[in-house]
């Protein structure tokens, strides 16, 4: 939790932590020190006419404010370092921690969920840490020590602290344990509202469509109502919070003048004191309302923490090996043997019993339903997760006993959803080889059929990309992808579903360049058109995650049925042929 | 507390997204802050009554309670009076006691006791220091209770406005025509509704009233000082411009400093987004080793700025606390030094020592809350904004209402542009009989939702007419017109709830019957029986209870149960995967029967058998027939065809 990241991640600033402490102490001694001086100003030079005594106290006085504000600026400016190199280092490691992970746990946690976790959540601890260090620390030492300038100052009187500390304890007890489930309550709430206005601004169409913006007023309405109810509580348990802690400050200051005007009549306190009393007493309760405040803090703080601590602690599901083996020779050769993967407690494995062979030179095709396991078995093969039985041999050995780095250089990817990374055309590109030629560039854009676009661009290969890629179209984002991955001049080529957004026109050319460049290249290729695959060398039909078919357009439309089921889905008998 | 700026230093909201550090944090400036302040507290215009109550309870709560340290310095000059008197021979008057110690050259306490009013050999009047301490106990409780009780309405005030706020700009958003929708980014609609509107709420709720508390305060302890001693009065004064001058200059330092904490935190948002995304490419092109050291400089430069930016506004605290601290020293030399030559009271002295400490805090924070209602203003501007954009024309008041349609559609010579100077349909005719299906096929841009758009009236045409059954479809309202349409888009929109409302949400009247019907005609059913709760098993955003073409099932069951005249299928197949895609085709055939359908499809096969193809390309209408004569035409239409089966004829 909280105290852990701290106390991990504060490790190596623990001699500057107990500096930092130690200047906290020296401000608070100071602090407490004014009013004793002023008490002897008025003891020894007030009562008594002495007006040198007076500004000698006086020039004292000035001595420790000025010692305070030297204390209180280096305060600041550690804390300040501290607490940033803190959050620095956090962010560091959660990077590092999510870089590991494999696409299980990415997809476990979502990239959104995993950006806030290192933004926003950072933030909050590292904030919570610099209030810690400036004020949450100081007002315990502020406090006790004003209890103990107190007591010094009149034990008698000092049991009034008796009465008024246990009454704010209280009373702040209670308040806080109405206001931090509150809390979590109104985060809940506006959530809530978020994913119904979301949900209204994404369905725009469908809501107009069917007439039911009324239906959608409604819907908002409740929620609206509801948040505002919640709201209500957790700002009204504030409004009493602030004049109730000031009305015990203010009636304790009263208790004070009665009671210490008692003990001056009889004698047993100098008047002087009477006036320092006053100000330890409300440095004491000005602490407690500085912890009150902090502890508000402390529960999103935590939350934070344990968010982030979520993502340190969860371990990659793939894990590079320490002794590595290298093929002789990397052809590119890619068998899959008995493969099996599973989630971890799924009752249902999503593959069972996966065998096949990739060999260079050939496309083999993976068709089925959704949910059918096309994306997994793609995904085992550059170990984005690992196979929970069998093994996947790539020229020959197990992937998992080849390093990462070893696998990945051989291997070109094209995703799912085509992702360009923020810069130009070429920075994108080159992410397959940094040290490709504008020639060898273009070839690979016409190859992907791309060059006409890109052509058409002023500045050709200089053009901006927008992050994500999002001011290409899909289909244009899809072909530059596949033109980065071609770059990698790769030994397995791995097409995710990647020509869903082209029209078939394009689709048709792209396969031809495609089958013309990866004459010795082991070609996997996920797809959902039927017209992508028809001439490949091999097809894996699966169903269900079980391979229910191996062969050739033409072999496969005798033998499975669930292939031609697939087949005359998309095509006319005719056309099937 | 120290004063540091409230919209740099307040940690970003719950209701900020994975977005707040690329949008750099709420708004800081506003256009035109004056207008913008006024519209915002007209806002405030149905509380009005419960404001001006406000505002005199923390008027007189506020002045009952400064006169708080003035009675109790009168308690101390009581004690101390009382003190001196002890320590003098009884039996002496006041002046005797007076030459006495003039005679012993102690001339300043002679002084001082000459101007006092104690009484030698007596003790404490405790009889006075009681009526006045319980005199302070009244105003105390008093000034606490209106405390509470103005902060109690103002929590009502601030979230009704907050409510009210949020509810125009929701109904805003069923008014704004789909045009808005299309060009404004929906991540900033929806900050606007959500961050901006929270951002006011803060404003309103501790800007409003401690604003004015402050500022009351300030008068009030100015008025008490200068009653008590107008020389110490001015000295305390001296700090006023000396701690706005060191505030407003470290301010201003360190706001460069969280501006560039601001962009560098973008910045490494972006980094940590786009490699987040891209995270097996990241991988498998082998740059990971990059990608950390990319994020490793981006976070030693957002380190760097966030340092400097809260340690230079951390200044601001120890400066002041020096200010302050250096008037107390003064106060209470000063102050000494008059009460040993008997010019002050010792009470006085004490209570103006409790005011000066009152004086300076409310001080630092108005500078605070400026910041926090300059944000707030510009929250709102941000928010009027959406208001103020231009709304549908509405229906008019006295068109007659419209019956269930037959399905007969004509458009002639309708012309339509999305810009102004890019013509994109002109001319365009189309004639529909009742239950005919027209195919609407095209590259992907080419503006076959276009059409749709115009049917629908999302978009008004620019010339010409549309006609449902004859009657132009702008003599109808948009609600009667939509109620004759069903749709079935690409993107499966569900909203957050059980699938039995999903599925409902076309119908009025939704018996289980009826959605039980619905499903099983969409083919999905059965799959929802075998969900853990049946038909009452919560949809969730994530995706994790269906797939998508099983949204797409339900979104069919949902056209279903709206019964409509007019079918709208938008791609409605290209996302799904081709087994699920057989149960859609059938439940889409079933779905046509009787009706009017528009289908908008890449799959060619698919539509072959419409009674009507039209063939779109960047944005024109370049051909119009059906399936045979299409391809007897050897056009456009025909090599699309050709290069969608190229390969299934060859074989």
């Amino acid at each position: 939790m909280l105290v852990r990241i701290l106390r991990d991640f504060l490790r190596p600033y623990k001699r500057i932590i107990y500096l930092v402490l130690l200047l906290l102490l020296i401000q608070a001694i100071a602090n407490l020190y004014l009013p004793r001086l002023n008490a002897d100003l008025i003891n020894n030079g007030v009562a008594k006419g002495d007006l040198g005594y007076i500004w000698r106290i006086g020039a004292i006085m000035l001595g420790a404010s000025a010692l305070i504000m030297a204390a209180s600026i280096w305060i600041a400016y550690l804390a300040s370092k501290i607490s940033m190199a803190f959050g620095r280092d956090l962010r560091s490691g959660v990077f590092a921690a999510v870089e590991r992970f494999s696409a299980r746990e990415l997809n476990k946690f979502g990239a959104p969920s995993l950006i806030t976790r290192n933004t926003n959540d950072v933030q909050q601890v590292q904030m919570v840490l610099f209030m810690g260090l400036t004020m949450m620390v100081a007002a315990p030492i502020t406090g006790i020590g004003a209890v103990v300038m107190a007591l010094r100052t009149n034990v008698k009187l000092s049991g009034l602290l008796l009465f008024v500390v246990p009454v704010m304890g209280v009373m702040i007890f209670l308040l806080l344990r109405r206001i931090v489930p509150l809390f979590r309550v109104l985060q809940v709430k506006i959530d809530r509202i978020n994913l119904v206005l979301r949900e209204q601004i994404s369905g725009i169409r469908v809501i107009r469509a069917f007439v039911k913006t009324k239906f959608e007023e409604e819907r908002f309405a409740e929620t609206n109502t509801d948040l505002m109810n919640t709201s209500l509580s957790v700002t009204r348990t504030f409004a009493i919070m602030f004049p109730s802690l000031m009305l015990i400050m203010n009636l304790s200051s009263v208790a004070v003048i009665y009671f210490g005007g008692k003990l001056v009549d009889t004698g047993s306190m100098p008047i002087g004191n009477l006036t320092a009393f006053l100000a330890y007493i409300m440095q004491i309760l000005g602490s407690v309302m500085m912890a009150i405040m902090m502890s508000l803090m402390i529960p999103r703080a935590a939350a934070s923490a344990e968010r982030i601590e979520e993502v340190l602690d969860t371990e990659s599901s793939v894990v590079d090996t320490l002794t590595p083996k290298v093929p002789e020779k990397r052809l590119g050769l890619v068998e899959f043997k008995g493969v099996e993967f599973r989630y971890p407690g799924a009752e249902q494995p999503v593959l069972t019993d996966i065998s096949f062979t990739a060999k260079p030179g050939q496309v083999t095709a993976i068709v089925g339903s959704t949910g059918s396991g096309k994306s997994t078995l793609l995904n085992l093969i550059p170990r984005f997760i690992d196979v929970t039985e069998g093994c996947i041999l790539m020229d020959g050995i197990d992937v998992r006993d080849q390093s990462l780095e070893g696998i990945w250089s051989e291997i070109g990817l094209v995703p799912q959803r085509a992702f360009l990374f923020g810069g130009t055309v070429a920075d994108n590109l080159r992410y397959g080889d940094k040290n490709a030629t504008d020639e060898e560039l273009w070839a690979a854009l016409e190859t992907a059929q791309a060059n006409d676009f890109i052509d058409e661009l002023p500045e050709k290969l200089e053009a901006r990309v927008a992050q994500g890629g999002t001011n290409f179209s899909g289909g244009q984002r899809q072909r530059l992808s596949i033109a980065r991955a071609i770059i990698r001049k790769p030994k397995i080529f791995l097409l995710d579903d990647s020509f869903s957004a082209l029209d078939y026109t394009t689709d048709a050319k792209l396969r031809a360049a495609l089958e013309e460049q990866n004459k010795t290249t082991t070609t996997i290729v996920v797809a959902q058109r039927v017209s992508t695959i028809l001439q490949a060398d091999q097809i894996i039909v699966l169903d269900y995650g079980k391979i229910v078919g191996v062969g050739t357009h033409h072999e496969l439309m005798k033998s499975c049925d669930i292939y031609k089921e697939i087949v005359f889905s998309q095509l006319s008998p005719d056309e099937a042929a | 507390m120290s004063n540091r700026r409230p919209d740099t230093t307040r940690p970003p909201g719950p209701m900020r997204g994975p977005m707040a550090g690329m949008m750099g944090g709420p708004p800081a400036k506003s256009k035109d802050f004056k207008g913008s302040l006024k519209r915002l507290l007209a806002e405030l215009k149905p509380e009005r009554t419960i404001l001006i109550t406000v505002l005199s309870l923390i008027t007189t709560a506020v002045v009952i309670g400064s006169f708080g340290p003035k009675i109790l310095g009168r308690a101390t000059n009581y004690v101390f009076y009382g003190f001196l008197g002890r320590k003098l021979p009884s039996g002496i008057s006041k002046s005797q006691a007076v030459a006495q110690l003039r005679a012993t050259h102690q001339d300043r306490l002679a002084d001082m006791l000459a101007k006092s009013s104690v009484v030698p050999g007596k003790g404490i009047d405790f009889n006075a220091i009681s009526r006045l301490l319980i005199l302070a106990i009244v105003l105390y409780v008093v000034a606490s209770l209106f405390m509470w009780i103005q902060a109690y309405l103002m929590a009502g005030v601030t979230q009704r406005t907050v409510f009210r706020l949020r509810r125009k700009s929701e109904e805003k958003i069923g008014r704004l025509p789909l045009k808005y929708f299309d060009g404004q980014s929906r991540g900033d609609l929806l900050s606007r509704i959500s961050n901006d509107v929270d951002n006011i709420s803060n404003s309103l709720q501790q800007g409003l009233s401690q604003i004015l508390n402050s500022i009351l305060t300030v008068l009030s302890v100015l008025a008490m000082m200068l009653w008590i001693s107008p020389i110490l009065a001015l000295v305390s004064l001296i700090a006023i411009p000396l701690s706005m001058f060191f505030s407003i200059k470290i301010a201003k330092k360190s706001q460069s400093q969280f501006i560039a904490q601001w962009d560098w935190t973008g910045k490494l948002n972006g980094h940590v987004e786009e490699m987040h995304t891209g995270h097996s490419l990241v991988k498998v092109f082998g740059h990971r080793e990059k990608a950390i050291e990319q994020f490793s400089e981006l976070n030693e430069k957002l380190y760097e700025s966030s340092f400097r930016a809260q340690f230079i506004s951390g200044l601001i605290q120890p400066v002041t606390a020096l200010v302050s601290n250096l008037i107390y020293v003064a106060i209470t030399v000063i102050g000494g030094y008059m009460v040993a030559t008997g010019s002050m009271s010792l009470g006085d002295v004490q209570a103006f020592i409790q005011y000066s400490r009152q004086f300076g805090m409310p001080l630092a924070q108005i500078a605070g809350l400026m910041n926090m209602v300059q944000s707030g203003v510009a929250s709102a501007e941000r928010l009027f904004e959406l208001l103020d954009a231009e709304e549908e024309t509405p229906d008019a008041a006295d068109l007659a209402p419209m019956g269930r349609a037959t399905g007969a559609i004509n458009f002639d010579n309708v012309a339509f542009r999305y810009v102004n100077d890019q013509p994109l349909i002109e001319n365009f005719t189309l004639h529909v009989t009742p239950g005919q299906t027209i195919a609407i096929v095209g590259p992907t841009g080419a503006g076959k939702t276009t059409l749709v758009n115009l049917l629908m009236r999302f978009y008004d045409i620019l010339d010409g007419t549309i006609t449902l059954d004859g009657r132009d479809i702008r003599d109808m309202t948009r609600d009667d017109l939509r109620r004759q349409f069903g749709m079935v888009l690409q993107d499966t929109w569900l909203f957050t709830g059980s699938m039995r409302e999903n599925i409902a949400f076309g119908s009025l009247d939704p018996s289980h019957e009826a959605v039980v019907a619905a499903a099983t005609a969409a083919n999905i059913d059965h799959l929802l029986r075998a969900l853990p709760q049946g038909y009452d098993s919560m949809l969730t955003d994530d995706n994790a209870t269906v797939s998508n073409g099983e949204r797409q099932l339900i979104t069919i069951a949902r056209a279903f149960m709206a019964d409509p005249a007019i079918l709208i299928l938008d791609e409605a197949t290209s996302s799904v995967d081709t087994r699920t895609e057989v149960l859609v085709q059938q439940a889409m055939t079933r779905l046509r029967k009787g009706r009017t359908s528009f289908v908008i499809a890449h799959r060619l096969s698919t539509i072959r058998d419409a009674d009507m193809i039209l063939v779109l390309d960047k944005g024109q209408l370049i051909e119009q027939g059906t399936h045979e004569s299409l391809m007897a035409q050897k056009g456009f239409y025909f090599d699309l065809y050709a290069s969608q089966f190229a390969s299934a004829i060859s074989e």
